[in-house]
């Protein structure tokens, strides 16, 4: 079947739906007037605005060390278990899976106030502690996913070949297996500090005023209205995730070969 | 072969998996520098016994012995023992010089003496210009000569071979066989080669054992098993056979007097028959001979049949044969200079014997 | 391989430990709180009650219970109504673009949803891009007041949750063998029965999985509601979202029993996809 001029043009319309809002969101960063939608000329004022906001910077901080912390370690807990699940038969593995599908599924809303409740029972005080804890739990299962996708066409007489010539298991783990998954890896990590960075649910739960991160940051401004300087920010959030696609696509592809 | 020197021995070993039984009180021998064959139809537990040796899977009870030693505890990275893979598994990421060098790294041996080794060894199986390839760029029969390669540098005390020719097409196949053989006349090391190809146990082997559902069902040398099978299942395993039924008649000088499918008939056998006795005979086609039957044979003594189908195959004319009783006989027969152009008619009748010595007696267990 | 190392018990054990403490535990911790006094100066107090759910079931708070699930329903309706065709006709096109018009669709969704919420805002405000261009144009006079309501609450749901209900689709389409379809044809059936009775039920799978791919989120992503719609509570999430955050009201036992009930419509249509997924054979998850 040929698909008609008509149904690229519907196709055309729903990318329009998709992109319009952001394009629009672009374009008017760079706008002169504070709010509208009338152009009033090209200016970098609400960037430098930006720059200048303490606000806006001290959550971008604060969510960069929250991102790059919780997929660090997120990526190496799950990298060692999702090896060890894919290797060894043992009791409760079926138990664990499960428990990361329901993970997986259950809404972000309930994963924050479940461990709001927690913290609260166990008398943790709500700050960095508490969000990387977060963090990492909401991100165990994406790294499991993209490591079980990965391992599942992972040949195993290679990790026996590795031992019958004297491997142990260090390294088995890292001559043989960590090297031949690596790709998937850095996915994984890069898959965990993208939610780290989004994640505009859970942190309004776990993160305590002491340690707000951007998301919370933004949405105390755009709550008021149209904030000029969140257009800057959300610019550039939008290129840098562009670059992280273009980046996640070529490791996938590489991986492909 | 003079000295008999047990280099790996199973004693009493059991296996299960999930609760079922695939090793049953394995005793086996394995002497250092044969070349020793595990053959079996797939499921037989020739695999489970090669990784065992390996130590991939652990033995429920029972000793792994190694050069003297009980190795049952011994993990696999600790035994100088090493694999050859059914599919290579070459480490994807590395080149052949690192997957050669794997092993050898994994020893703390040092850097330039694992350069000279790995060259000796490439130099061996003839791949020195495939230094720096990756493995998916090498074709199936190289890849091959890599695994062997690896598990070589290493000098192992035996080489497992999980059959390691099964990837390859027919031709290369055959190659290998050869070269395999070669290899292991050269170094001098013990291989033990797990297969379901008759002809490759019998072509490369000093010694061949047949598995069944767990137990080994007869040792010996390729012509020993192929012309003394002990079982109809080693017979049909290695090669065609007929499988006739008799029954003692009576004794005369030493020969046991039988009929056997309606032919009367005298046999030699060591084993101990009495009058009334049913047994089993065992003949390969090749044993069998065929007379063509007069206008208005007697018939009376003799095994008695129509050719049913025939099929030239240049060197031998095969043919099955329907007795009068129902029972099939395939027979081999080869062309020789005095009677070129033999031939049957089909349905032709005809009168089937063997060359006498030839036949195995199997005694009726199941009757 | 019976016998385990010290690396793999450790791995194991980080693994079982981690998933117990923080996503089993807090769930019952939840539960049993639904079940709870509240208590202003402590939150919760240890007295078993029913009372949550009563106020639930009676209160206001049902209204906007049985809102919040009508706000997905018809946001759920439109990403299919709006996915269906576009997952088909990109599926179906022989385009050697094909891998990279799929893409495009994702690529939205790494940027943060809040930010796309907020791009949504920027659109419908009343001195926004929609009002006006059709000032401009002369079709109105005045502003329309299209933010901070029910409308743009969908609108923003549909949009933010867009690429869940075609991804899914999309992948079911793409496998599904159109030899089928000419064998239904080849014996009689019309486009529109082929549709019905071929096409529609083999590719049910996607339907489901992209269904509660779009549900599910919906209910919990506070921020749609509370930035497009106003200050009003609109959906269950603002009243979670207020039981938890805000100084004020922090009754903690009636947000936990409302994230109970969102949590067993979930297992509900987690069960139901499981079902549909296992009688059709196929897995899009």
């Amino acid at each position: 079947m040929k698909t008609s001029k008509l149904q690229w043009s519907y196709i055309f319309f729903v990318y329009v739906f998709l992109y319009l809002p952001l394009i629009v969101l672009i374009v008017f960063s760079f706008n002169d007037a504070p709010t509208g939608a009338v152009w009033k000329g090209f200016s970098l004022r609400w960037y430098e605005k930006l720059f200048h906001s303490s606000t806006l910077i001290s959550g971008l901080i604060n969510s960069l060390i929250i991102g790059i912390s919780s997929a660090t370690l997120v990526t190496i807990i799950g990298t060692l278990s999702a090896v060890t699940l894919f290797r060894f038969k043992f009791f409760g593995k079926n138990f664990i899976i499960s428990l990361l599908y329901i993970l997986i599924m259950s809404p972000e809303i309930i994963m924050g106030i479940s461990l709001l409740l927690l913290f609260k029972f166990l008398s943790l005080s709500l700050g960095f502690q508490t969000l990387l804890i977060t963090h990492i739990t909401l991100c165990l299962p994406f790294v499991m996913a993209v490591l079980f996708t990965r391992l599942s066409n992972f040949d195993i007489h290679i990790i026996e070949a590795a031992k019958d010539l004297g491997a142990n298991e260090l390294q088995t783990f890292f001559h043989i297996i960590l090297p031949s998954i690596f790709p998937a890896v850095v996915v994984a990590w890069i898959l965990s500090f993208t939610i780290s960075m989004d994640d505009s649910i859970c942190a309004f739960f776990t993160s305590g005023p002491r340690f707000e991160i951007l998301p919370q940051k933004i949405y105390a401004m755009v709550r008021t209205g149209v904030k000029p300087e969140v257009n800057a920010l959300s610019t550039i959030i939008f290129g840098v995730s562009m670059l992280i696609v273009i980046v996640t696509q070529i490791m996938l592809k590489e991986r492909k070969r | 072969m003079e000295k008999q020197e047990v280099l790996v021995e199973l004693r009493q070993v059991n296996k299960s998996f999930d609760g079922k039984s695939v090793l049953n009180n394995l005793d086996l021998k394995i002497y250092n520098g044969e070349f020793l064959t595990i053959l079996g139809p797939s499921g037989c537990g020739k695999t489970t016994t090669l990784r065992l040796i390996a130590g991939f899977e652990h033995a429920d009870s029972g000793d792994i012995i190694l050069n003297g030693k009980r190795i049952n505890n011994i993990p696999a990275n600790n035994r100088e023992v090493h694999t050859v893979f059914q599919n290579y598994a070459l480490f994807p990421h590395m080149t052949v010089f690192d997957n050669i060098a794997f092993g050898l790294k994994m020893h703390k041996v040092p850097k330039t003496e694992i350069k000279d080794k790995v060259m000796e060894v490439l130099r061996i199986v003839k791949l020195e210009e495939f230094i720096d390839r990756k493995p998916h760029q090498l074709s199936g029969g190289q890849q091959q000569r890599v695994a062997l390669a690896r598990a070589l540098v290493n000098k192992p005390l035996v080489l497992l071979l999980d059959e390691p020719l099964s990837a390859l097409d027919a031709s290369l196949r055959i190659n290998m066989q050869k070269e395999l053989k070669q290899l292991q006349r050269k170094l001098g090391i013990t291989f033990v080669l797990v297969t379901h190809d008759r002809e490759e146990a019998l072509s490369m082997s000093d010694r061949v054992i047949v598995m069944n559902q767990g137990i080994i069902e007869q040792c010996g040398t390729p012509k020993n098993l192929y012309e003394e099978p002990n079982s109809i299942f080693v017979a049909s395993f290695i090669g065609d056979v007929n499988v006739l039924k008799g029954e003692v008649l009576g004794f005369e000088d030493n020969l046991v007097k039988a009929k056997v499918e309606g032919r009367i008939c005298n046999i030699k056998t060591k084993k101990q028959l009495n009058i009334g006795d049913k047994f089993t005979l065992l003949l390969r086609p090749e044993d069998m001979r065929i007379e063509k039957l007069s206008e208005h044979p007697d018939t009376e003594g003799l095994m008695v049949g129509n050719i049913e189908t025939k099929i030239y195959k240049g060197a031998t004319l095969d043919t099955t044969i329907k007795l009068n009783n129902g029972t099939i006989i395939k027979a081999s027969e080869f062309f020789d200079e005095e009677y070129e152009d033999f031939d049957y008619n089909m349905n032709e009748q005809v009168s089937v014997g063997w060359v006498s010595g030839w036949e195995v007696i199997l005694k009726d267990e199941r009757a | 391989m019976k016998e385990h190392s010290l690396f793999h018990k450790v791995t194991i054990g980080i693994i079982v430990l981690w998933l117990l403490l923080f996503a089993l535990i807090p769930n019952i911790i939840m539960f049993v709180v639904s079940f709870m006094e509240y208590d202003s100066s402590s939150f919760v107090k240890a007295v078993f009650t029913l009372d949550n759910y009563k106020q639930f079931f009676s209160d206001n708070y049902f209204k906007i219970f049985i809102n919040s699930f009508k706000i997905a329903a018809i946001a759920t309706a439109l990403c299919l109504i709006i996915g269906y065709p576009f997952a088909y006709i990109l599926a179906r096109s022989k385009s050697k673009y094909k891998g990279l018009l799929a893409l495009l669709v994702v690529i939205p969704y790494w940027t943060s949803a809040l930010i796309r919420t907020y791009a949504i805002s920027y659109m419908l405000a009343a001195n926004g891009l929609i009002n006006t261009i059709l000032i401009k144009i002369g079709i109105i006079d005045a502003p329309l007041k299209l933010l901070y309501t029910e409308g743009a609450v969908i609108f923003g749901f549909v949009y933010t949750l867009l690429p869940f209900m075609i991804l899914p689709l999309y992948a079911t389409i793409e496998k599904f063998d159109f030899k089928y379809v000419e064998a239904a044809q080849d014996l009689g059936a019309s486009k529109l029965k082929t549709f019905y009775h071929i096409i529609l039920p083999l590719t049910s799978p996607g339907i489901i999985a992209g269904v509660v791919l779009v549900f599910l989120p919906a209910l919990g992503l506070f921020y749609i509601p509370s930035l497009l719609g106003g200050g009003k509570t609109m959906m269950v999430s603002n009243i979670i979202q207020e039981q938890f955050t805000t100084s004020v009201i922090q009754n903690w036992p009636l947000g936990s029993a409302a994230s109970v009930l969102i949590t067993v419509v979930m297992g509900l249509m987690i069960w139901a996809y499981y079902k549909s997924s296992k009688s059709f054979q196929t897995k899009v998850l």
